[in-house]
């Protein structure tokens, strides 16, 4: 009886770790593959020219450039707002409907299907504000997608500071925002460092928002406004997968993992900035 | 002076916090305007149950009962895939595994949610996509299969995560008294932690699946893109998301085919709302 009970265990512990074999290993394969195939189509041409021939040689100069102008464009609109309201929800909400509704619109933002980002930036910001498909309304469609991250890390981050700080400032004279600029935001600064870099390798990997606000399909020379259009990495690399025949498959890797390097690096700043913070917190 | 700036401060602090609500509010205002011209032509049931999806033709027929069928099978194939897979992980995660495994597996469950759509896609079309078309036969390697297996990737970190801390959050107790009155650890995590976290888990389920129905690059570039009602997974089919992907940058602004393609984001809209709210619900009755 006892035996098999215990067999009964070793069974489904031995199904459990093939689950968890199911997913890892894919994962490792995937960025295998991707670097393996990648690295011998990158050197210092590839990533400094401009696509020529049709996309089939050249480098992809344009299309890095955009998306650094989008991703820098979505932080500087998400992070004020996605901070300040992080600070509301942390220091001055109280336990009410409207703190209710704001926290489920947050979890509703974050749902939203990308592509309904896509629409929305095109119906407001491209046909309504006549921004036209341009870097101006690409980075706000990436920096609305983006806030909910950046406003959930931020939060946690400030609730995360021990109340007594808060206290020790208060009884001390300070007002409640100099409370909270000098004391609280300090302590709270490397989880919404992470927040954000978080948030910066979502926008940079995301194509669905971009594909009707900004993304152009061919711009051989470099935007030269906010108002011009861009080429932009995920979507060269969705391009030059399935819309233009007979691209070389090292041209195809080397944009994945370029891509692809761009947003783990970004996740592995976060990674090590939230291990070094664990393990210095004082409290 | 100081208080002039700082009652500014906490003034733009409180803007800043409804702003969310400001944004869900403004999506789905402005998807309404643009959307809901369409059915100056086209009846709601003609639109939700029309079989044919022909946008460009004249004149057009608009119906997307094909897209909803299709997002449906392809979703239904990455849940089947995905839940039992994804709750399995949670498990091995939280319960079984050494501290040390658990910090790496935890990293790499990390890393698959960080893999940017269009990069899965890729990875898939070139590996996956040629695989099932050898395998079973098939004129083409772009189905609703191979969908949902991508898909499935794109879920399990939802699930992963939200269901490890369902469990991580049953309180001790619970597994100490299961385990003082002589369960073995698999029973107790069987009984009693997975009953206990029942609700937490279902949660991620619903917001993996909400996941899977929105993913858009991947699906284009994989299912093949046939605006057909589908018969098997090894066909070619279309979703609501990858036809509005695939469109709306032939489609001409202020046309109809423009303001269905805003119909069937409302429809993605509503469902994605749903899913939300109702995993929410799930998530804060816990909490309590």
């Amino acid at each position: 009886m006892m035996k098999k009970t215990y067999r009964t265990q070793k069974i489904a512990f031995f199904f459990l770790l093939v689950a968890t074999l199911l997913i890892v290993i894919p994962v490792g394969i995937i960025v295998v593959i991707i670097i393996q195939k990648g690295m011998p189509g990158i050197n210092w041409e590839f990533l400094s020219d401009i696509p020529r021939k049709g996309m089939r040689a050249g480098g992809i100069f344009p299309a890095i450039i955009g998306t650094i102008y989008l991703v820098s464009g979505a932080i500087a609109f998400a992070l004020p707002i996605g901070l300040l309201a992080a600070i509301y929800l942390s220091e001055y909400s109280k336990d009410n409907l409207l703190t209710r509704i704001i926290k489920l619109a947050i979890v509703n933002l974050a749902g939203v299907p990308s592509v309904v980002y896509g629409l929305f930036g095109l119906a407001l910001f491209v046909v309504f504000f006549k921004f036209g498909a341009s870097i101006l309304s690409g980075s706000l469609t990436l920096g609305i997608m983006i806030l909910p991250i950046i406003i959930t890390a931020s939060r946690e981050a400030l609730e995360s500071v021990p109340y007594s700080f808060r206290e020790v400032s208060l009884s001390l004279g300070a007002s409640k925002w100099q409370t909270i600029r000098n004391i609280v935001l300090p302590n709270a600064i490397s989880g919404i460092l992470t927040g954000t870099i978080l948030g910066l390798g979502r926008a940079a990997g995301e194509t669905a928002p971009i594909l009707f606000t900004v993304a152009a399909f061919y711009l051989p020379r470099l935007p030269q406004s906010i108002f011009d259009q861009a080429m932009a990495l995920p979507y060269h690399l969705y391009v030059i997968s399935t819309q233009v025949p007979n691209v070389d498959e090292k041209i195809r890797y080397g944009t994945a993992l370029v891509l692809l390097a761009i947003v783990l690096f970004m996740n592995l700043i976060a990674i090590v900035i939230r291990y070094q913070l664990r393990k210095k917190k004082k409290w | 002076m100081r208080k002039v700036k700082e009652f500014i401060i906490e003034k733009l602090i409180f803007l800043s916090g409804l702003a969310s609500i400001f944004f869900v509010v403004l999506i789905f205002l402005f998807l309404m305007k643009e959307g809901l011209s369409v059915f100056k032509t086209i009846s709601f049931p003609d639109f939700i149950g029309g079989n044919k999806w022909y946008p460009i033709s004249e004149p057009a027929q608009l119906g997307i009962k094909p897209l909803i069928l299709g997002s449906l099978l392809v979703t239904l194939g990455a849940a089947i895939i995905s839940i039992p897979i994804g709750i399995g992980c949670a498990i091995y995660i939280a319960e079984v595994a050494p501290k040390k495994l658990k910090e790496f597996l935890k990293a790499g469950i990390e890393l698959l949610a960080a893999i940017p759509s269009v990069v899965l896609g890729f990875v898939g079309m070139v590996t996956l996509v040629p695989f099932v078309k050898s395998i079973f036969h098939l004129p083409t390697g772009l189905t609703a299969i191979s969908g949902s297996i991508m898909l499935a990737f794109m879920a399990m970190p939802t699930i992963v995560s939200i269901a490890e801390d369902a469990l991580y959050s049953v309180p001790k107790i619970y597994k100490e008294g299961a385990l003082a009155l002589g369960a073995t650890h698999w029973q107790t995590i069987y009984r009693v932690m997975l009953p206990a976290s029942s609700s937490g888990i279902l949660a991620a389920v619903m917001l993996g699946i909400g996941r899977v129905i929105g993913e858009t690059m991947a699906v284009m570039m994989i299912t093949g893109n046939a605006a057909v009602i589908p018969t098997s997974i090894l066909q070619p089919v279309r979703t609501l998301t990858a036809t509005i992907a695939a469109e709306m940058g032939e489609a001409v602004v202020g046309s109809e085919h423009y303001f269905a393609l805003f119909a069937v984001g409302i429809v993605l809209f509503v469902i994605s709302f749903a899913i939300n709210v109702t995993a929410d619900i799930f998530l804060h009755g816990e909490r309590k």
